[in-house]
């Protein structure tokens, strides 16, 4: 019922590609899929209106009919376009001449302020800064104390006020972290509608008495058309300097992060890509880019890979695989490592359409993991290396010897045959990755 | 049930968020009325209309399609009579498709469920405010055992509200807290129980399974009572909200959702997608932070408020 906007994209551009030359009428053909998978990502409809004119305007012309490769033209303009409106770099957390740096996290309610706010402290502290988070959320029911459990969780002090008053809150907090001596002092506001004047003009009031050096808007990645709504208001009122985006790590395609900074021009900094205050990370636009147009966000599973993965291990497994080596041993070493990095489904959301699509029998969750575990310890090392020997005998032999059965073991082959697939196609995607080339050859 | 005061009808406050949008839905298509006459750019613009309300592409496609359909089978040419005629397409929509759900019945378990951050706790104290007021023996759960200080939020609604809430301690497994809580319903006979679960995305197999645990727990100690599962969806979301009622649906057996924060800008009118695409009606909608901001959803008015009658 869903297909991804990414596998949307590849099935029109592979139709592209297979004419030599595009006339007119391909362009507007292609230009329509591109629209409605937009729409469908809840792209706002204006944003979406503008970018098709802008692509169309370039490719519908000269360098389109003249060109010898004209649908990679087109794939070239979409991104170009896309990576335009997203922007290049990635965007760096400011700071004040003079220390704390005051950050300001607004947005509407449940986006995510008072998570991001512990996630955002995490972060910094892991740089060596220090940090100061206050509470001025005064209105949600235990907001403050849901920041200081946070605080305590990842070692970081948490202003409370005594005031009842979010602004004062919030100029005793920065108060205090310079005397402290600290970087970064943090302000969780309250989360509030972009139409509610009163509460709009408490944080232009927090605005002009701690003078932030970042002004965030927190936005949920799930967030539809009315995303230009509210991040043009609070921009207009605040200024704001950048956007969080919170719960990538869903299935949303995303399109707000493209209408969010289509209307303010706000770099988007950071995302969160997950319920455990580490699974925070700086936002990557031009990769964000190249997942919509289908390459997956290969770069980033790499990164995290780095990050969680112990490094001798999975070399080991690597250099397996170059040489054709890849056993069992290594498919459990694997699972182990995966199992540390987090949900499977989440991994299997970043590699490029088609990829995942091939791999979605090969979801598993814990209690299969036990199992998988199971059946190959209870195999001999000898079926480990060479799994081709597992007939029918000493598949009924593991079975018992794990407590599961033959079906199981059957699956269990079945995945590995699939994972060593997938191992392949990730190597050799990390290689175009690397050398930021596309794997339609632009 | 009749929870919507006619001062304070949602209608009228929908209309009133509805006017406060610079694009908004009303201001377009009184624009496209004194057009007078119907045209391709007046379908084109309706489309325009339709998908800025998160109605989305399909559903847009779908009821633009029946409008043109009557266009030439009954030869409209008048801008008014086709609004009518596209209110009248949505309004079967949501009456192929309603939702039963009576917050003034009795002998109920309600489990709240829906991702992070969409208005599920306080959308169990209004539930559970509306039942006091009605005299209603109601128990609040709290099932959010995850989310740092969810257990003292329902808790502090809880004392507000004069409603014992069940609780264990943070980590602690929510389909035991559930369990607790309908053996404290029947030991002190309550007759309706809001069990409030941690927000969790639909992605997350392993949060999923959890709620499906949960879900057995109630459904083993209902104790004659019903079992209601409501999904809370933000109306601020976009066509995700079809995945997140897909999902749910699948989970916990949902038979109704909730919009909330129809306060805001956003149109909602991704409802309309919802009961056409994935057949989850809407039962109640959330109009703003306060406990008295809950109202039954009434289709007519909902439709009404959307096209400005
Ligand atoms: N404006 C408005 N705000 C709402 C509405 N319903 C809930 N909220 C606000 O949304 C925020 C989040 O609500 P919660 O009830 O904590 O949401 P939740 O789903 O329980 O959140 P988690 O348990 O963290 O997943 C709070 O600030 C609520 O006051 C509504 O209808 N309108
Ligand atoms: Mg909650």
């Amino acid at each position: 019922m869903f297909s991804s906007l990414s596998e949307r994209l590849q099935e029109i551009f592979r139709r592209l590609r297979g004419k030599g030359r595009l006339s007119e009428a391909d362009v507007d053909a292609a230009l329509r899929e591109v629209r409605l998978a937009f729409l469908e990502a809840d792209v706002n409809y204006l944003v979406v209106k503008d970018f098709i004119a802008r692509v169309r305007a370039r490719a519908v012309g000269k360098e389109i009919l003249e060109s010898l490769t004209p649908a990679q033209q087109v794939i070239k303009i979409v991104h170009e376009e896309l990576t335009t409106i997203m922007g290049r770099a990635e965007a760096k957390l400011d700071r004040a001449a003079v220390p704390p740096s005051t950050v300001m996290l607004v947005g509407l309610q449940g986006s995510g302020k008072t998570t991001t706010a512990g996630k955002l402290g995490l972060y910094l502290r892991k740089q060596g800064r220090g940090v100061l988070l206050v509470a001025a959320d005064l209105r949600r029911p235990a907001a403050v104390k849901q920041l200081q459990v946070l605080g305590e969780d990842i070692g970081l002090p948490v202003y409370v006020g005594t005031a009842r008053d979010p602004v004062a809150v919030c100029r005793e907090g920065v108060a205090e972290a310079g005397r402290r001596g600290l970087d970064y002092v943090l302000l969780d506001t309250a989360g509030r509608l972009h139409v509610d004047e009163e509460l709009m003009a408490e944080l232009e009031e927090i605005k002009a008495a701690v003078r932030p050096v970042e002004i965030l808007l927190v936005a949920d990645a799930m967030t539809g058309q009315d995303a230009v709504n509210v991040a043009k208001t609070f921009h207009e009122r605040l200024g704001l300097t950048g956007a969080i985006l919170t719960k990538l790590d869903s299935d949303t395609r995303g399109g707000a992060a493209l209408s969010i900074r289509a209307v303010t021009g706000a770099p988007i900094k950071f995302a969160g890509v997950g319920e455990k205050l580490e699974q925070f990370e700086v936002f990557h636009p031009e990769r964000i880019a190249a997942r919509i147009l289908g390459m997956g966000d290969v770069l980033s599973l790499i990164e995290q890979a780095q990050r969680t993965l112990d490094q001798k291990k999975a070399r080991t497994v690597l250099t397996h695989l170059r040489r054709d080596e890849y056993t069992l041993e290594d498919f459990l070493t694997q699972l182990q490592e995966m199992r540390k990095m987090g949900p499977f489904d989440q991994l299997l959301a970043m590699l490029p359409g088609g990829m995942a699509k091939g791999l979605k029998g090969l979801r598993f969750d814990e209690k299969e993991f036990v199992h998988l575990e199971a059946i190959i310890r209870s195999m001999t090392p000898d079926e480990r290396r060479r799994p081709q020997i597992i007939d029918g005998s000493r598949r009924r032999r593991i079975a018992r010897g794990s407590g599961t059965t033959v079906q199981q073991v059957n699956r269990l082959l079945q995945q590995f045959e699939e994972s060593k697939r997938l191992m392949r196609q990730l190597t050799e995607a990390s290689r175009f990755g690397r050398g930021g080339r596309f794997p339609f050859g632009l | 049930m009749n929870i919507a005061s006619p001062s304070t009808g949602w209608f009228a406050r929908l209309r009133d968020g509805l006017r406060r949008t610079k694009e908004g839905i009303l201001r377009p298509f009184e624009e496209l009325l004194r057009r007078g006459k119907v045209d391709e750019e007046f379908f084109a613009e309706l489309e325009a209309v339709l998908l800025q309300a998160d109605v989305g592409p399909a559903t847009t496609e779908k009821l633009l399609g029946r409008l043109k359909e009557r266009v030439a089978r009954e030869r409209l040419v008048e801008a008014e009579v086709l609004k009518e005629a596209l209110a009248t397409e949505v309004l079967a929509l949501f009456s192929s498709c309603r939702a039963d759900l009576d917050l003034s019945a009795r002998g109920v378990v309600y489990l709240v469920v829906g991702v992070n951050g969409v208005g599920k706790t306080t959308t169990a104290a209004k539930m559970a405010a509306h039942m006091r007021k009605e005299g209603i023996g109601v128990l609040l759960v709290a099932a959010d055992t995850f989310r740092a200080a969810a257990i003292e939020q329902l808790e502090t609604w809880g004392a507000r509200l004069g409603v014992e809430v069940i609780r264990h301690g943070p980590g602690a497994d929510p389909a035991a807290v559930a369990f607790d809580g309908l053996a404290a319903a029947r030991a002190r006979g309550y007759e309706n129980v809001i069990v409030d679960t941690a927000g969790r995305l639909h992605t997350k197999a392993n949060l999923l399974e959890e709620l499906r645990k949960v879900r057995r727990v109630v459904e083993a100690g209902l104790d004659g009572r019903r079992l209601c599962s409501l999904l809370v969806l933000d109306a601020t979301t976009g066509q995700n909200a079809l995945h997140q009622a897909q999902v749910f649906r699948e989970v916990v057996g949902t038979g109704a959702a909730v919009l909330t924060k129809l306060d805001g800008t956003a149109k909602g009118g991704v409802a309309i997608a919802l009961v056409d695409r994935i057949g989850l009606p809407i039962a109640l909608v959330g109009v703003g932070e306060g406990i008295e901001d809950l109202r039954e959803f009434v289709p007519e008015e909902f439709v009404a408020a959307l096209f400005g009658a």
